[in-house]
């Protein structure tokens, strides 16, 4: 009697999904009328994100200063920093912004990305300077979301720095002055 | 530069979720549309079409690079050209002018744009997160990113600077619904009142779930031909092609950073004067400069000095009500500032439909007569590529026969736009459609 060939077998795991059986008709053109299948992949990574050009600014929120550049050449200034000017190209200088500012527009997010639901309801700005020419966004606290009304805009507003800094634009915030 | 011709377009269901379906067989629904419209066989088509451009926006929701050669094969294209067009929310709008390009150009004489978003792979929050990727990972991300809140902040400064009201707001998801219930390709066909759009739940002040287009999972696909592709297809098919002429093509940019827009001069269009604006600060964040250049380009290329009186219908992006009053200022329907009381006077509505409401100029210029992104879903990739499949039946007079119900037929139809538009007005398009028989 021969013998009968063993093929050669993965040994079997316990991790991931484990399937035993997913309902299979016996007439494979039923196959069409399946309910597709799905699974769960994972996706997590942790990048490495370099500030470059615009580390000063990050550096500066660690010791209490809230940081953008100007252009030397033009005189266009940014009220978020950017290190080459939009407008000649020119290499712009590190400048420091007023810590008082004013509301130029505003919302309260009810909802938000995932990373960010725990927060809701928060306020986001965007704050103008009186002598710069560009924005920045920001938070909005110490003011009660549910009073949102279009007279917050105009409203003269103060930056506050964290003492523990986690190196993100957050680092600074905005409080009414 | 070529006369360049639409003519065929496909459209797979909007929906939520298409379990049933990976993106290859979606995009599949909407190309063996775009074949059996004008009577072509898989094989010829294979044979005539020179090459195709595939359109989707995020690498995040897919988990899939490469998607264009997957797709590109399944759909039996192989091995000739095809490259992938992206550019945020205007990815589908951006790949339709690559259609174009690629036959003005003389490259092809008949050329497949095609694209899709599956955006049902994640939660709605997660997919909050991967849309606002979209914008600076330095300084606007990690301070609440959430697209959302960027446009309520530019709808915030639009109510402070001219006195748009959250009613306006809201009759633009009224208008944009109603007029879907009569669109079978439309996610979201409900008949809805103001009250409705303020009571839904708020998402970020002050808007609300109804202000705001949905997430999909859909497809769509277009067919261009030069005059010389038209004949080699009219030839295979024994049919005769009731094209759509692309008379205008127009793009702009704006810098990413919202707060980095300048506060300066309105470009003007032909029938507006520089007194008009002579207080007005723009774009600052109220406005989108990237849409103007856009529209002033198209305009100027299909010889449009009067946009109002000289297009028969605007299909354009939507995907926030207050967007689309935006919109409507940067493309001319009105000046900057007027936007919340066109809406009101009810000249971007459909004419004859009822929608509840007093609409003193009814029917003047309908805008998104299908529905918008609002009604009818935004998979991001297709969605530019949607508003040319509908721009193209419209103009065709072929809406009864596509979706089976002849209400959103515009009269007469001509010459319309449809407009393309992404992340906070950074990339826009807008392309002009003509009758071509």
């Amino acid at each position: 009697m021969a013998e009968k060939k063993k093929y050669f077998k993965l040994p079997e795991t316990d991790d991931g999904t484990t399937v035993f059986k997913v309902p299979f008709p016996e007439n494979l053109e039923h196959l069409k009328e399946m309910s597709p299948i799905y699974i769960k992949q994972p996706y997590q990574i942790d990048y490495l994100h370099s500030y470059g050009q615009d580390s000063p600014f990050f550096a500066g929120l660690t010791a209490g200063k809230l940081l953008s550049t100007k252009c030397p050449k033009c005189g266009y200034s940014y009220g978020t920093p950017r290190l080459h000017c939009m407008y000649c190209g020119t290499e712009c200088d590190w400048v420091e912004l007023p810590r008082e500012g004013y509301v130029h527009c505003f919302t309260v997010c009810h909802f938000g990305s995932e990373a960010f639901l725990p927060e809701t309801p928060f306020i986001l700005i965007m704050v103008e300077w009186p002598d710069v020419d560009t924005l920045f966004l920001a938070r909005l606290v110490d003011v009660d979301p549910a009073d949102a009304s279009l007279d917050w805009i105009g409203m003269k507003i103060r930056a506050q720095f964290r003492r523990n800094c986690k190196l993100n634009p957050t680092d600074v915030y905005f409080v009414p002055a | 530069m070529r006369d360049v011709f639409v003519v065929s377009g496909g459209v797979s269901k909007f929906a939520k979720a298409r379990p049933d379906r990976t993106f290859q067989p979606m995009v599949k629904e909407a190309y063996d549309y775009v074949l059996q419209d004008i009577g072509l066989e898989f094989k010829q088509a294979a044979e005539l079409i020179e090459g195709s451009t595939a359109s989707y926006f995020s690498d995040h929701f897919g988990r899939q690079l490469m998607g264009g050669a997957m797709t590109t094969d399944y759909l039996g294209l192989c091995p000739k050209h095809n490259k992938r067009i992206e550019g945020g929310g205007a990815t589908g709008g951006l790949n339709f002018q690559a259609g174009w390009e690629s036959v003005a150009s003389g490259r092809f004489d008949i050329v497949l744009t095609y694209g899709w978003e599956t955006m049902s792979h994640v939660n709605t929050w997660k997919g909050n997160e991967f849309i606002a990727l979209a914008s600076d990972v330095s300084f606007d991300y990690p301070v609440g990113g959430f697209y959302s809140g960027y446009y309520a902040m530019m709808v915030t400064r639009h109510m402070k600077e001219y006195g748009t009201t959250v009613e306006q707001l809201g009759l633009v998801s009224v208008k944009n619904h109603n007029n879907a219930f009569y669109n079978p390709y439309a996610q979201k066909r409900m008949k809805i009142n103001i009250e409705d759009v303020r009571n839904s739940e708020m998402v970020a002040w002050p808007l609300t779930m109804l202000d705001i287009c949905t997430m999909s999972d859909g497809a769509a696909a277009v067919l261009f031909a030069s005059e010389e592709g038209m004949k080699k297809l009219e030839k295979a098919t024994g049919n005769t092609i009731k094209p759509t002429k692309v008379v205008g093509v127009g793009g702009g940019m704006d810098a990413m950073r919202m707060a980095d827009r300048p506060h300066g001069k309105v470009p003007l269009l032909p029938h507006e004067n520089a007194e008009d604006y002579k207080n007005l600060k723009y774009p600052g964040v109220h406005s989108f400069r990237s849409g103007r250049n856009a529209s002033i380009e198209a305009y100027k290329m299909a010889g449009i000095a009067d946009p109002i009186n000289e297009l028969d219908f605007i299909e354009l992006h939507d995907a926030y009500t207050s967007s689309e009053i935006q919109t409507y200022e940067d493309m001319g329907l009105c000046k900057y500032g007027e936007g919340g009381g066109f809406v009101e006077s009810g000249a971007p509505f459909m004419p004859g439909l009822d929608y509840g409401y007093k609409l003193p100029e009814q029917g003047k210029i309908p805008v998104n007569p299908s529905g918008g992104l609002i009604a009818c879903g935004h998979p991001v990739g297709a969605t530019g590529l949607m508003q040319a499949v509908f721009g193209h039946w419209q103009c065709q007079g072929t809406i009864d026969k596509h979706f089976g119900d002849k209400t959103l037929q515009i009269k007469d139809c001509n010459r319309g736009a449809i407009h393309s538009h992404a992340g906070t007005g950074t990339y826009v398009t807008v392309s002009i459609l003509e009758k071509g028989f």
